[in-house]
């Protein structure tokens, strides 16, 4: 996995916001096993500590769940899935419509121009 | 009882004080950044851990008792400058390890440097500066240690050296050991520091946990440092 970690916020919360985007786009599907906590360290390049801190804030979150000797599981609430997918998907489009509010484009416009851009690809 | 623990240790140089009254606990499972300016007494403090220099006044204790022959066996140390024979070859290096250290792991050793591709039977001399840091990096950390000290493990190497580095150190680090990083290039490796401890002119002037810092000053820790030691 790339290491494109910044500084100047917890390493641990970044990897927390990660994992959270491979479940809820489906790259890690509902009950999957996670590889262990040393495995996922080496992987993401990072210190098993802060690793087993981000897994035991995506446990609080109810991303993961720990099943006794077994491992962590991603969760199975795909209501709790679709509910962070409706939420990542609602900010990224307020700070897509804010940033193009800034250069002075119109809601109208906004969605001109995604249309546009859609029907090239 | 704690891994490491420094109780108001002072070191004195010809009537001047290099570490004022150094109290510290290094626990175990841990890795932490020993930051400071050139200068400012990491070296000196590291040295103590390893007996090569006594305090002037206080203790450093080793599982509770004091530095020796016993807490080296169980302390892998990486000097900032090597202390390996530049005339040897790495597989004579080796050698040297395995003859000296009982908890060195040869095999491992082996594994790791024919990872790098390199000749092992090459005189070490004949190696660039990175090479050289590599293999004494590889050597240190093949033994099965309880601590380990390294001393600017990252001066004076490239960014890809810095990253096989980095990786050696994390892919290496078993559980419940601790490793402690003396450097002046914080931004290179705060990304794999559970604690931050900032020395300055002798003195501790902080310890704390690197995400707990970051979010408490909402910055990096590199920025952090540059802040405090404006000069």
């Amino acid at each position: 996995m790339k290491q494109d970690f910044s500084n100047e916020t917890p390493i641990y919360l970044q990897i927390v916001e990660k994992i959270k985007i491979l479940i809820i786009s489906g790259q890690i599907l509902p009950g999957d096993r996670l590889p262990s906590v040393r495995d996922l360290a080496l992987d993401m390049k990072v210190n098993p500590n802060t690793m087993q801190k981000a897994l035991v804030e995506l446990e609080n979150l109810r991303l993961i769940y720990t099943e006794r000797t077994n491992g962590k599981y991603a969760t199975q609430n795909k209501k709790l899935i679709d509910k962070l997918k409706q939420e990542q998907s609602a900010k990224l489009t307020t700070y897509y419509i804010e940033n193009m509010s800034k250069l002075g484009y119109s809601l109208k416009e906004i969605i001109e121009q995604i249309k546009k851009k859609g029907e090239k690809k | 009882m704690e891994l490491l623990e420094f109780k108001h240790v002072c070191k004195n140089f010809n009537g001047k004080m290099i570490l004022k009254d150094i109290n510290l606990k290094i626990p175990r499972g841990k890795i932490i950044g020993l930051l400071g300016k050139n200068g400012t007494g990491k070296s000196t403090l590291i040295k103590l851990i390893n007996d090569a220099l006594t305090p002037s006044s206080g203790e450093v204790l080793i599982n509770g008792k004091k530095v020796g022959i016993e807490s080296k066996k169980i302390i892998a140390y990486l000097p900032e400058r090597t202390y390996l024979d530049k005339s040897l070859t790495v597989k004579e290096s080796i050698k040297f390890f395995q003859e000296f250290y009982e908890n060195f792991d040869a095999q491992k050793a082996q594994n790791l440097l024919s990872d790098l591709g390199l000749d092992i039977n090459q005189t070490l001399a004949k190696m660039s500066k990175g090479m050289q840091e590599k293999v004494g990096l590889v050597l240190v950390m093949s033994r099965d240690a309880d601590l380990y000290i390294l001393d600017e493990p990252l001066g004076g190497v490239d960014p890809a050296t810095r990253d096989y580095i980095l990786d050696t150190i994390l892919s290496n680090f078993k559980d419940g050991a601790s490793i402690i990083i003396s450097t002046h290039l914080i931004s290179d490796i705060e990304r794999i520091l559970d604690e931050v401890i900032f020395i300055d002119e002798g003195k501790i002037i902080l310890t704390s946990d690197a995400d707990t810092l970051r979010v408490k000053e909402n910055c990096s820790i590199d920025e952090i440092f540059r802040r405090k030691f404006k000069c």
